[in-house]
């Protein structure tokens, strides 16, 4: 009976709002099964429609990432209405795994996800703490322990984001302090689920060779996501949202000189989707200040905003076919 | 003491009052953490009132943004030492200020045998007034 209804303490304070009457605008005891919640003005006073209208328009693509998310909001938000009528008994699990290439998006929409979690009041703070294996493991005996204690005291309240999971779990090394620091995390996501939401993020195939080796950890995480790579196009979108932030804009020609070079960039090793389009946009502004610096005569405010066909023409990945 | 029955300690904010529930004590600590203190769990089970520097349970907790850590920290303190006194002190790092900003107790024994008044005779048949713990007259760790 301790658990019952044992959810954060706002929604102790939410109080059924004026919709829920009978027909004949008596309001009646929550009891009674023909008591009607409206789950559109629910879905208003909590204020996540704004920030999954962020999520829609600031990330690109991400389509099944999205779908999943509007639909782990959606059952936060019937959860909270069933709460209301005194339906439900426990807090859900919200422990997630976010996999996916590098530079897909993972810590934006774990950020996102805070957010969201925060909203709902399935998180009291709301706020992202991001970690690696080296913020989670020591380096000698008995340093693990505290480390990972310290880091999730940190989270608690809001989410813990841990980055590249599958670096806790090393085989190869059976005297390996990660062991210890997983069994920390196991034991906090089980038993301090109102107090914490655990994000493990990383490589696709890692991370299934992570959860076969930690079966416990797999069954605590009750959504797995999974990031698409981008396409060309949706690669080209994010570049001119990220430069829009910067005030710059590609040149009609620089588009489609940027498209060919996303192209090329893909085939070659090592491509980080949405990181190398940034890392390639930096070099491109890079260049543009020099070309700028060469010509030495009066700019326009035009001149200064736009990138150049020619800025991104000198990448090494035009010039040898290689990543520069 | 006749005022003060059951001879508890009276140290720190709060304790005229009736132990603090894991609910109240949250609210506390939010509190402290919404100011920015770092708070801290300390022990001890010697009750003098002169005794102020009390064992640290741990290091002193910053950069928390919910009370959530810190009564964990608070109840694994108290299954260490189930009948020590515990108190959660809120530390003020402002320049100037750098000094504990709120203190209170936690976690008491069940018994707690109180002080007793000791007298001394100095010179010229003066007498010089002290307060004894009972307590103190086991050895530590078997007082309680």
């Amino acid at each position: 009976m301790a658990g019952r209804v044992r959810g954060p303490p706002t929604f102790s304070t939410i109080s059924i709002r004026g919709s829920v009457m009978s027909d004949s605008n008596i309001p009646v005891v929550p009891s009674n099964d023909d008591v009607r919640v409206d789950l559109e003005a629910e879905f208003k006073s909590s204020n996540i429609k704004e920030v999954l209208d962020k999520l829609d328009a600031e990330l690109i693509g991400l389509v099944p990432v999205k779908t999943r998310i509007r639909e782990i909001a959606a059952l936060l938000l019937v959860d909270r209405v069933r709460r209301q009528l005194a339906l439900t008994a426990e807090t859900p699990t919200l422990h997630m795994c976010f996999s996916g290439n590098p530079g897909t998006g993972k810590t934006t929409v774990a950020m996102r996800m805070a957010q969201i979690l925060h909203r709902l009041g399935y998180v009291r703070e709301g706020h992202l703490v991001a970690v690696t294996r080296d913020d989670l493991v020591g380096q000698y005996i008995g340093h693990t322990a505290p480390k990972t204690k310290e880091v999730i005291k940190k989270a608690m309240g809001g989410v813990l984001f841990i980055d590249e999971a599958y670096y806790l779990y090393k085989p190869e090394n059976e005297r390996d302090y990660g062991q210890e620091s997983i069994e920390i995390l196991l034991q906090v996501m089980e038993n301090n689920r109102d107090d914490l939401v655990v994000i493990l993020a990383g490589y696709k195939d890692r991370m299934d060779t992570f959860f076969n080796s930690n079966p416990g950890m797999r069954s605590r995480i009750a959504h797995h996501v999974d990031f698409p790579d981008y396409s060309v196009d949706e690669l080209l979108a994010i570049a001119t949202i990220m430069l829009k932030q910067q005030n710059y804009l590609l040149s009609a020609e620089a588009q489609t000189v940027f498209r060919d070079y996303i192209a090329r960039r893909m085939k070659l090793p090592h491509f980080a989707n949405g990181r190398s389009v940034r890392n390639a946009l930096d070099r491109a502004r890079l260049r543009q200040a020099n070309r700028l610096f060469a010509a030495g005569k009066s700019l326009a405010r035009r001149d200064v905003m736009t990138i150049e066909p020619e800025d991104i023409l000198a990448s090494r990945v035009f010039r040898d076919g290689q990543t520069d | 003491m006749m005022t003060n029955p059951g001879n508890r300690v009276t140290q720190g904010q709060f304790s005229f009052l009736p132990d603090l529930t894991d609910a109240q004590i949250s609210a506390q600590i939010k509190y402290a953490l919404k100011n920015g203190w770092a708070v801290s769990v300390e022990y001890t089970d010697d009750p003098h009132p002169r005794n102020t520097y009390w064992e640290m349970f741990g290091n002193p907790m910053f950069d928390l943004k919910d009370p959530a850590g810190i009564l964990l920290e608070i109840n694994s303190c108290r299954k260490t030492f189930p009948s020590h006194y515990i108190r959660v002190t809120a530390f003020n790092s402002t320049r100037g200020v750098e000094s504990p900003t709120m203190s209170f107790i936690v976690n008491r024994p069940k018994k707690e045998p109180g002080f007793g008044l000791a007298r001394q005779e100095a010179e010229g048949r003066n007498i010089r007034y002290t307060v004894h713990s009972y307590a103190t007259d086991k050895p530590e760790s078997e007082r309680y």
